[in-house]
C-alpha cells in the first residue's frame, strides 16, 4: 500500500537509539501518521486483552500439581471484571467458600504460594510454570516447607495475606498480573510477605517485578524472590525495612 | 439537616458533607467510599436541595473541623470578606445562574476569587452540566510569569514530559529535542525522576538548565522530585526554576505525602529568595488529582470532588505557575471511563480557575481504566475551547516510564490548530527565530538543527 510520506524526520531519527520513547514519529498534517497510530492502537489493544484475560485453570493446577502439594482454587468476594475494576477492596478478601475450604488445610509450614490473576491472567498463564520451575527447587532444597499452593481468580495482591494467614504459613507470595502497559502487558509481580495477616499494606511487602520472556527472566527473578525470602526469615521480618544488601534487586 | 420531599418521598441529608456527596455526578470514586446517592432519584433531589443552600452557610458549616484540619483554617481564616460581599446574598443554584449570565465577565470573576472557598466551588460545579462548566471557564483568565507568558487568551501551552525508565540523560535529552521541534515545552520542560536522590535529581536539573541556557529558550524547567528534595537541592545551589508538590484537600492526606503548609512555605519561600524567573516570579507547580485523600484513607466522609477542589485552596496560596490535574492517572476505582473522566476533568479546570489558578490538565488513562483515545481526543479539545492553560507533551502519548497515556507532541499542534490558538508568545518567537515554525505558526520541515548536534 502506498502512502503519504509523511513529513522529513530522518535527522531526528537518530534519536531514537537514545530512549524507547515514540520519538522522532514524523507526522502528516498535524497528525500522527497511520502506520504509528496503528502501532499504538495494537499496543493498547494488547493491554485491554489482558485486562479482560482468564486464567487458564486446568492448565495452571496441573503446572502447580507437579510441586506435590495441594492446589486450590479459590475465589475473591469479587463477582465479574467489572466490579473488580471498581471495587479493589473487594478484591483483597476472600468470599465464603474459600475461606472456609482454606480452613481444613491448616498445618505448619513455611511459605504459601498464591497465584492470582490481578490485571493480567495472561502474564500469569504465559510466565507461573517457568518462574516456579525455577524458584521451587531453590526453596525446597533449602528446607522451606511448602503450604498448599492457591489459584485465585479476581485477586488482588493483599489476598495473599489472607490467605497465608488462613493456611498458618510463615511468609506467603504472591504471583499476580501486573497491570499491563503498552509496551508490555506480560508482566507478573512478585510479592512477599512476612508474617502475614488481614489489614497490611505495601509497606509491609517486597516486590519483585516485570517478569516475563523479554525482562527480568525466569532464573533472575527465582534467584531475587529466594534471596528476599531468606532474608525475611533470618531478620523475621519484610517490607521497607527488609533492605536488598546483596545489590540484586537493582541488577535487572 | 437539610431536606427535599418528592412525591411524598423525603430526602433528608445530614449534612453538607453528605448532601454534597449525595450531590455528585456519579463516578466509581464515591461509591466505593460509600458517599453517593443511592440513585438516580436521591441524587437530583440533593442536587435541588443543595441549589437552595445559601453560599453563608459555608462558612458556618465546615465539611472537616477546624480544629483537626489545617486546610479547613487555610480556607476560613484566609477568607476575602469584601470580595465574598458582591455574591453573599447568593444561594449555591443563583450563584450558577449568575456565573452564566452575560454581566458576569471576567473582571468580574477575578475579582470574587478570593471570595469563594474550595467547598462553594465544589457545590456549584455539581449544578453544572459540562456545557456551563466550560461556558464559565472560558471567561476566566489566569495568567502566570516566570520566563514567558503563560495562560492569555488565545495561547496554548504544554509541558513537555521527557520521562524516561532509567533517568538515563542522552534518554532524557532525545525526548526534550524531539519536543522542542514540535513546538513543545512553552508551560514548563519537566521530567517525573525515576529515583528521588538529590544526586540524580540534580543531574537532570544540570543537563536542562544546559540544554536551556546554550539555546537560550524561554521556558522555566522542573524535575518532579518530592519537595524536601528540591528544598535540599535549592539550598545546594542547583538549578530550580520551579519547586514541584503533589498536594491533595486535606491536612491527613497531605502527610501522606509527606508535606504540610508550613513545608511548602518554606519551600516557596526558598526558590522565591532564588529570583530566577525574568518575566515574573510564579515559582510552584502542583499537581493533584480526584481520588488522591480516598486512596490515602484522610477523606473524613468528604466526596472525592470537594476533596480535590480544597486542594487548591493549598494551591493557591503560594501563586503557582501551574497546577495540573491529573485527572485519569489513579484509575478506575475513581473515575472508571472515559465519561467519568471527562467529567472531573472539566470540574477540576472549572474549579480551580473559579479560585483563581492556572489550571492545566494531564489529559490521560490507564490501560485498566474503560477509556481510549477517541476519549482523549473529545477532553482534549473541550478543555480547547474552555480555555485550559496547558496539557502534557508526550512522545506519541506513551510515558514509557510512568506507564501510562497522555496527550501527544502532535495533540497540542491539533488543538492550536483547530482553535487557532498560539504557543505563550515569548516561546512563539523564540520557535520562530528557531526556524521551528513560520510566521503564521505552522510547523516548518525539520532540518538539521542544533540541537540535534547537541546530543552528539
Amino acid at each position: 500500500m502506498k502512502r503519504n510520506i509523511p513529513h522529513e524526520i530522518e535527522p531526528l531519527k537518530a534519536l531514537q537509539e537514545f530512549t524507547t520513547a515514540r520519538i522522532a514519529i514524523g507526522r502528516v498534517g498535524t497528525s500522527i501518521p497511520l502506520k504509528q497510530s496503528l502501532e499504538f492502537k495494537l499496543a493498547h489493544a494488547h493491554a485491554r486483552d489482558a485486562v479482560y484475560s482468564e486464567l487458564a485453570v486446568d492448565k495452571l493446577t496441573s503446572s502447580l500439581g507437579q510441586f506435590c502439594v495441594p492446589v486450590l482454587h479459590l475465589h475473591s468476594q469479587v463477582t465479574d471484571r467489572r466490579q473488580y475494576l471498581q471495587r479493589p477492596d473487594l478484591g483483597r478478601r476472600l468470599n465464603d467458600a474459600s475461606l472456609n475450604l482454606l480452613q481444613d488445610y491448616r498445618t505448619e509450614n513455611d511459605v504459601a504460594i498464591i497465584v492470582a490473576d490481578g490485571l493480567s491472567a495472561t502474564a500469569v498463564n504465559e510466565n507461573t510454570k517457568g518462574l516456579l520451575d525455577a524458584l521451587i527447587p531453590l526453596l525446597s532444597g533449602n528446607g522451606f516447607k511448602l503450604a498448599p499452593m492457591s489459584l485465585v481468580e479476581q485477586g488482588r495482591v493483599a489476598i495473599g495475606d489472607d490467605i497465608g494467614s488462613g493456611l498458618n504459613a510463615k511468609l506467603s507470595l504472591i504471583l499476580i498480573g501486573e497491570r499491563p502497559g503498552l509496551s508490555a502487558a506480560d508482566s507478573l509481580g512478585a510479592y512477599l510477605t512476612y508474617n502475614p495477616k488481614p489489614g497490611l499494606t505495601d509497606e509491609s511487602r517486597n516486590c519483585v517485578s516485570n517478569i516475563r520472556h523479554k525482562g527480568l527472566s525466569y532464573k533472575k527473578a527465582a534467584k531475587k524472590i529466594f534471596y528476599l525470602i531468606s532474608e525475611a526469615f533470618k531478620l523475621q521480618l519484610s517490607g521497607v525495612e527488609l533492605k536488598d544488601n546483596a545489590g540484586l534487586i537493582a541488577e535487572s | 439537616m437539610y431536606r427535599h420531599t418528592i412525591h411524598h418521598r423525603v430526602y433528608k441529608f445530614a449534612d453538607l458533607k453528605v448532601l454534597l456527596g449525595k450531590a455528585s455526578p456519579y463516578r466509581s470514586g464515591d461509591e466505593l467510599a460509600g458517599l453517593c446517592a443511592g440513585g438516580y432519584e436521591e441524587r437530583v433531589a440533593a442536587q435541588i436541595t443543595l441549589a437552595d443552600v445559601p453560599l453563608k452557610n459555608f462558612l458556618n458549616e465546615t465539611v472537616i473541623p477546624y480544629e483537626h484540619d489545617e486546610i479547613t483554617r487555610l480556607i476560613i481564616d484566609e477568607h476575602d470578606t469584601l470580595a465574598f460581599s458582591q455574591i453573599s446574598h447568593l444561594t449555591v443554584g443563583e450563584l450558577r445562574d449568575w456565573l452564566l449570565s452575560d454581566e458576569t465577565d471576567c473582571r468580574t470573576l477575578t475579582a470574587i476569587a478570593p471570595g469563594l472557598t474550595p467547598e462553594m466551588v465544589a457545590a456549584v460545579s455539581k449544578l453544572m452540566r459540562n456545557q456551563d462548566l466550560i461556558a464559565v471557564a472560558a471567561k476566566c483568565g489566569v495568567v502566570t510569569r516566570f520566563r514567558n507568558t503563560i495562560g492569555l487568551k488565545g495561547h496554548f501551552s504544554t509541558r513537555l514530559q521527557p520521562n524516561h525508565p532509567t533517568d538515563d540523560p542522552r534518554g532524557v535529552a532525545a525526548s526534550i529535542i524531539d519536543g522542542l521541534l514540535f513546538g513543545s515545552g512553552d508551560a514548563v520542560i519537566g521530567i517525573n525522576p525515576a529515583t528521588d536522590s538529590p544526586a540524580a535529581v540534580s543531574n537532570l536539573l544540570n543537563l536542562m538548565d544546559e540544554l536551556r541556557y546554550r539555546f537560550e529558550i524561554p521556558t522555566q524547567t522542573c524535575v518532579l522530585s518530592h519537595i524536601t528534595t528540591t528544598l535540599q537541592l535549592v539550598n545546594e545551589g542547583a538549578p530550580v526554576d520551579l519547586c514541584f508538590q503533589s498536594i491533595a484537600g486535606t491536612e491527613k492526606a497531605n502527610a501522606s505525602f509527606g508535606v504540610n503548609l508550613s513545608l511548602i512555605e518554606e519551600a516557596y519561600q526558598a526558590t522565591l529568595s532564588l529570583k530566577r524567573g525574568t518575566v515574573g516570579n510564579n515559582v510552584m507547580y502542583f499537581e493533584t488529582g480526584q481520588g488522591s485523600a480516598l486512596s490515602a484513607n484522610a477523606h473524613f466522609g468528604v466526596d472525592q470532588q470537594t476533596c480535590e477542589v480544597r486542594a487548591y485552596a493549598v494551591a493557591r496560596k503560594f501563586k503557582p505557575l501551574l497546577v495540573n490535574t491529573v485527572v485519569g492517572f489513579i484509575g478506575p476505582e475513581y473515575l472508571y471511563d472515559g465519561k467519568q473522566i471527562i467529567r472531573a476533568a472539566l470540574e477540576d479546570h472549572f474549579c480551580g480557575k473559579l479560585l483563581g489558578l492556572p489550571m492545566g490538565v494531564d489529559v490521560c488513562y490507564t490501560n485498566h481504566a474503560e477509556a481510549d483515545q477517541d476519549d482523549m481526543d473529545t477532553l482534549l479539545t473541550l478543555l480547547g475551547v474552555a480555555g485550559c492553560n496547558f496539557v502534557m507533551g508526550i512522545p506519541g502519548s506513551d510515558d514509557i516510564m510512568l506507564n501510562y497515556q497522555s496527550t501527544s507532541f502532535h495533540d497540542a499542534l491539533y488543538l492550536r490548530k483547530v482553535l487557532g490558538l498560539k504557543p505563550a508568545p515569548e516561546f512563539e518567537q523564540w520557535l520562530m527565530r528557531q526556524g521551528i515554525v513560520d510566521e503564521q505558526g505552522n510547523m516548518l520541515p525539520v532540518r538539521e538543527h542544533g540541537l540535534l548536534e547537541s546530543l552528539r
